[in-house]
């Protein structure tokens, strides 16, 4: 075991990766010689060469389109997009090939690629590099959206993306990169050496897609997060004093709803937290699927805690980012209910 | 055709806020790409161009309304994110966009300005104005396919859009030579029948004289041309990302900056020519405006979270579904 941030993590999963199979590569801007904008690839080009760590021209159409092609003839690519927020131009080659390569070649091909992408806000980045757009993907059929919230999750859940023979979308919150970030803006950052879960086998080990980890368990309420808001919401249980079930999906889809639908059942109260945009974003997905397997078991109606339908705005990225005060508030009037 | 003394020195000045503006948000908000290094092909291209031409800017664009001459203040406070900003603070660094001067749009997303200068360039066409467009990007962006989808557009219907690059080596860190199959990104004008031109942008006046005379074929119903002018950046690709690695050399960053400072060599040229009080007098005055910006914004009102749905729509329709839709339930 060795302690790894979160990008160390990603990091050791390329590695382990690249290591046991020649046919993984990975590549996007400035992802070779510099190692990332993130330093998630760092040293790989170094150790693996320029044939299997490389740098891009600024082209997402052109880098997912690549790793579709390199995909259906015998390699496993894993593609960098920079920022989530840079990935539209790539979207119609995501959508339109790699998601349905398979199923228009009667399986004949399949688009084994993984396309890695920091997202999220809590940065300060403004409305074009604090974005999550996994509702987007989540909407096609044909891909999976995976989103990790620790070091281990992130290691173990990127393992088993490149090893998935169907293209995968892994998002990676990128506020908590360095630490568990609870929505407290004004503490001081805390290094994800502290968690439990920054202990990270060195070697190889996997964690199976469309499986949810409930990370506080409780009887109150159910809490549903993913990314970031999985220590938002922790957080915002342990203020409160409610005895609130965590349920980090990971996976968002194919989203584990046999987990989720146990905890509500068994709460019978259910809190949804993102910070995407709140219309058509993933929670009204999760609180229909909610309201169609417990609706006879619920006690309160649904709350979403969410981004705001704007873009995300220069000021107030504490007032669009779901913090630990409005999830805190929605857990309160849930219980109220 | 050559610009006149007053003009030089206004476009001295011009130059100058550029760097003086950059300064100060390293100073009290630093957030942001800098174009310092580059101000020579921005101000030189804005020169070219009248106020109610059209232009789009990029990521890196605190240079492109200040080159149009934009007032300082309203961009001051839009980096601190107060309510006068000229994006009401909603904006921030990369949406500098002054629309009483043409700015179109100030886009992060790397090539997101072609397709807008170049229907803003058909919008001239059709309504028969003689306005032109002027595209700002840089080296990275001209890999993005909404390059090529543009220009050609552009070169079919001859629009009179300047698409002008400002080619400052590095994408980041890639550098040009690693992602381009033609280092001349002028040269790829032939590709779309197009004249393309070469210009060393760190002269501001030799940028004014090439981009003018893209301007008057635009205007004469010519058509679109490329202009490429080398220039550098001398600060890292954002003041906000670590770069611990070398992707150039320090002699390469110290040449520039020592040797190719557009600012100190149009200084040298105008103090050569006799100007030597006149640029001593904008000095003072710019040295003037920036503290002026800085206070405006320090002591400008927050937004209000009202603010927040004012621009969403034109004809805003069940906006907002639910109050928790846009300001949060706290």
């Amino acid at each position: 075991m060795a302690q790894m941030n979160m990008i160390q993590a990603l990091n050791s999963a390329l590695d382990v990766m690249m290591e046991r199979d020649p046919k993984v590569l990975t590549f996007g801007e400035d992802v070779g010689y510099f190692g990332g904008v993130f330093r998630v690839t760092d040293g790989l080009q170094k150790k693996y060469g320029l044939k299997r760590c490389f740098d891009t021209p600024i082209a997402e159409g052109g880098i997912v389109g690549v790793a579709v092609g390199m995909g259906a003839y015998g390699l496993r690519p894993v593609a960098e997009i920079q920022f989530a927020d840079y990935i539209y131009p790539g979207l119609d080659q995501i959508i339109s090939e790699a998601a349905r390569l398979r199923y228009r070649t009667a399986g004949e091909f399949t688009s084994p690629i993984t396309i890695r992408s920091p997202y999220g806000g809590g940065i300060y980045g403004g409305q074009t590099h604090s974005q999550s757009p996994e509702a987007i993907f989540t909407h096609v059929a044909g891909l999976k959206t995976v989103i990790p919230s620790t070091p281990y999750d992130a290691k173990g859940l990127l393992i088993s993306a490149i090893e998935d023979d169907d293209p995968v979308m892994f998002f990676e919150p990128k506020r908590i990169y360095n630490g568990p970030f609870d929505g407290n803006h004004s503490r001081p950052v805390t290094p994800w050496a502290k968690h439990p879960a920054s202990e990270v086998p060195e070697g190889h080990y996997s964690i199976p897609l469309g499986k949810a980890a409930v990370v506080r368990e409780g009887g109150a309420v159910t809490v549903l997060a993913y990314g970031t808001m999985v220590h938002v919401a922790i957080g915002a249980a342990e203020a409160t004093g409610i005895d609130a079930e965590v349920v980090d999906l990971r996976t968002i889809w194919p989203v584990d709803i046999e987990t989720i639908e146990a905890s509500v059942k068994k709460t019978g109260r259910c809190v949804i937290v993102h910070e995407a945009t709140r219309t058509s974003g993933f929670g009204a997905e999760l609180s229909a699927l909610v309201q169609e397997r417990c609706f006879y078991h619920l006690e309160a109606p649904i709350e979403r805690v969410t981004g705001f339908d704007t873009p995300y705005p220069h000021s107030f990225e504490w007032n669009y980012f779901p913090g630990p005060i409005r999830v805190g508030s929605a857990l309160r009037r849930v219980m109220e209910a | 055709m050559s610009l006149d003394r007053s003009q030089q020195l206004e476009l001295y000045s011009r130059m100058l806020r550029i760097r003086r503006f950059e300064e100060a948000i390293v100073a009290h908000y630093p957030v942001g790409h800098l174009s310092i290094g580059q101000e020579g092909a921005i101000v030189g291209a804005c020169m070219a161009l009248r106020d109610d031409d059209y232009v789009t800017g990029t990521h890196r664009s605190h240079g492109h309304p200040i080159g149009k001459g934009a007032a300082i203040n309203p961009l001051m406070a839009e980096i601190f994110g107060k309510r006068t900003g000229i994006c009401k603070g909603l904006g921030g660094s990369m949406h500098l966009t002054d629309t009483s001067l043409g700015l179109i749009c100030e886009s992060a997303i790397v090539g997101g300005g072609f397709p807008l200068a170049t229907g803003a360039g058909l919008s001239i066409q059709v309504r028969k104005s003689d306005q032109v467009s002027l595209c700002f990007f840089g080296d990275g962006a001209a890999n993005q396919g909404t390059f090529g989808e543009s220009i050609n557009m552009a070169a079919i219907w001859k629009l009179p859009v300047i698409y002008f690059c400002e080619n400052n080596g590095y994408a980041v860190t890639t550098s040009v030579a690693a992602s381009h199959g033609q280092p001349d990104i002028a040269r790829r004008a032939d590709g779309y029948g197009i004249p393309g031109v070469i210009v060393d942008g760190q002269d501001a006046d030799a940028v004014y004289e090439v981009t003018q005379a893209a301007v008057d074929r635009a205007r004469a119903g010519e058509g679109p041309t490329l202009i490429e002018a080398k220039t550098y950046r001398f600060d890292e690709h954002s003041n906000r990302l670590a770069i611990p690695i070398r992707y150039r050399s320090d002699e390469e960053i110290a040449f520039h900056r020592n040797e190719r400072d557009p600012i100190t060599l149009y200084r040298a040229r105008l103090v050569a020519g006799g100007l030597a009080a006149e640029v001593e007098a904008i000095e003072a005055e710019v040295t003037c405006i920036m503290a002026d910006a800085v206070q405006f914004a320090k002591d400008s009102p927050e937004p209000e979270l009202s603010d927040l749905t004012d621009n969403m729509f034109s004809n805003p329709i069940n906006f907002p579904v639910t109050r928790e839709g846009i300001f949060g339930d706290a």
